[in-house]
């Protein structure tokens, strides 16, 4: 009886030129990757894939750690490339069919056998595909963690807007995490920067519940432990209808509706006033004088 | 046995924790802290906590008591120097010290006892204090 293995080896290369006619038909994507490439990564993945089928048909097994680690990288470099993950399991199916004939040619008169081997290589190689799928899929996911995080740092900026005066405008919908990010990028900067007043502006907060606003309050509590007055500003009508709705008691937080209310608010705590210039000499130099 | 000191600073009493506080510490600071305002007729009381860096509810709570005990010998309490990881422990716990006045550190502490001696002093003075 011949086995599979034997076969491929036997006709690798009449296999390889095979399959690569058959993705330069179908499978290959001229506009992302090079012939050159194709049939550099086609002869690679044969040469493994002929190796550790010999010892062995299971695609988990240790004889094919080398073909699966070739796949992972053949995924990632695709997904980079921009192909899909079906494009990049057509990779690895499309070698079934020069397989196959390949089989069919040397089984001529066994058909028990040849349909055993078909199964057996080809559910090998189903194998492989979803391994390959998954590998993309994975690193797709990886990907997205890597950019939730970079966003998580991006949308809490603390800025400073005054001596002592520090301003956080909160973007996007506040969960547990980011409340806890908030919190303490807040809380070191007061320290950092010896502040007494910090305003959470939440213009950019879409919807305020319960939760938010349970988060909030826990955030204005702890920065008035440290010394620090929290004043709430950017509460929009709809949202201060909410609040109210939802029966949230906001008593002990100082709020404004805008953030340059707040400000005004915050300089006016630290004994200080914004004077306009004399008329002409403030229109000359760029009026730096406050519109409210 | 072990003792945080307190100093006393004029009209106010200065406490500056630098170790960590155990119980029986907690305990023990609160009946001198009791007992040295009621000898000095102290009108405040500033506890530095800049050097802590765990607490725990019991903790918060000995704070809280010294604060309300004060109050009652007619000192205010101010809280300096609390670490951010602090704060959002005693928050966590669910304690938001709402009867203790606090400051970023000791000296705007002493800002904000003076002015409430001032005002306490000078009640008849519509404009409070003076800068």
């Amino acid at each position: 009886m011949i086995s599979f293995h034997e076969v491929v080896k036997k006709n690798e290369g009449a296999i390889l030129s095979a399959w690569i006619e058959e993705m330069v038909k179908g499978v290959r994507r001229a506009d992302l990757m090079t012939d050159t490439e194709l049939k550099q990564q086609a002869r690679e993945l044969l040469g493994l894939f002929a190796k550790a089928a010999e010892s062995s048909s299971e695609a988990e097994s240790e004889a094919f750690l080398q073909t699966r680690e070739f796949l992972r990288e053949i995924a990632k470099s695709r997904m980079d490339q921009g192909f899909t993950p079906t494009e990049t399991a057509r990779f690895v199916l499309s070698l079934k069919q020069p397989i196959f004939h390949a089989l069919r040619d040397a089984l001529k008169g066994n058909p028990s056998d040849l349909v055993n081997e078909v199964w057996a290589s080809g559910n090998l190689l189903d194998r492989l595909a979803l391994f390959t799928v998954d590998s993309a899929v994975e690193f797709r996911d990886q990907v997205i963690g890597r950019q939730q995080e970079e966003m998580l740092e991006l949308s809490t900026p603390v800025v400073k807007l005054w001596d002592g005066v520090l301003a956080l405008p909160l973007i996007g919908t506040l969960d547990s995490a980011r409340t806890q990010v908030v919190m303490e990028s807040l809380l070191s900067a007061i320290v950092e920067t010896n502040s007494q007043i910090a305003i959470i502006d939440i213009t950019g907060v879409p919807t305020v519940d319960t939760l938010v606003a349970q988060h909030l309050i826990k955030t204005i509590t702890a920065a008035r432990l440290m010394g620090a007055d929290c004043f709430l500003s950017g509460i929009r009508p709809a949202i201060a209808q909410t609040i109210v709705h939802l029966g949230i008691d906001l008593v002990d937080v100082q709020t404004k509706a805008k953030l340059s209310d707040a400000f005004a608010m915050a300089l006016s705590r630290m004994g200080k006033v914004v004077v306009a210039r004399k008329p002409a000499a403030g229109m000359a130099l760029g009026s730096k004088a406050k519109d409210n | 046995m072990e003792r945080i000191p307190i100093l006393k600073l004029g009209d106010f009493l200065l406490v500056t924790i630098q170790v960590d506080m155990h119980d029986q510490l907690a305990i023990t600071l609160q009946d001198d802290l009791t007992t040295q305002i009621a000898k000095h007729a102290s009108r405040g009381v500033l506890i530095d906590i800049s050097s802590l860096e765990i607490v725990d509810s019991f903790i918060g709570r000995m704070l809280a008591n010294i604060a309300a005990m004060s109050k009652v010998l007619d000192a205010q309490t101010v809280l300096t120097g609390m670490q951010p990881a602090v704060a959002i422990t005693l928050v966590e716990l669910g304690m938001s010290l709402s009867g203790i006045k606090t400051a970023l550190n000791v000296e705007r502490g002493m800002e904000i006892l003076r002015q409430f001696s001032d005002q306490s002093y000078e009640l008849q003075d519509a404009n409070g204090f003076q800068e």
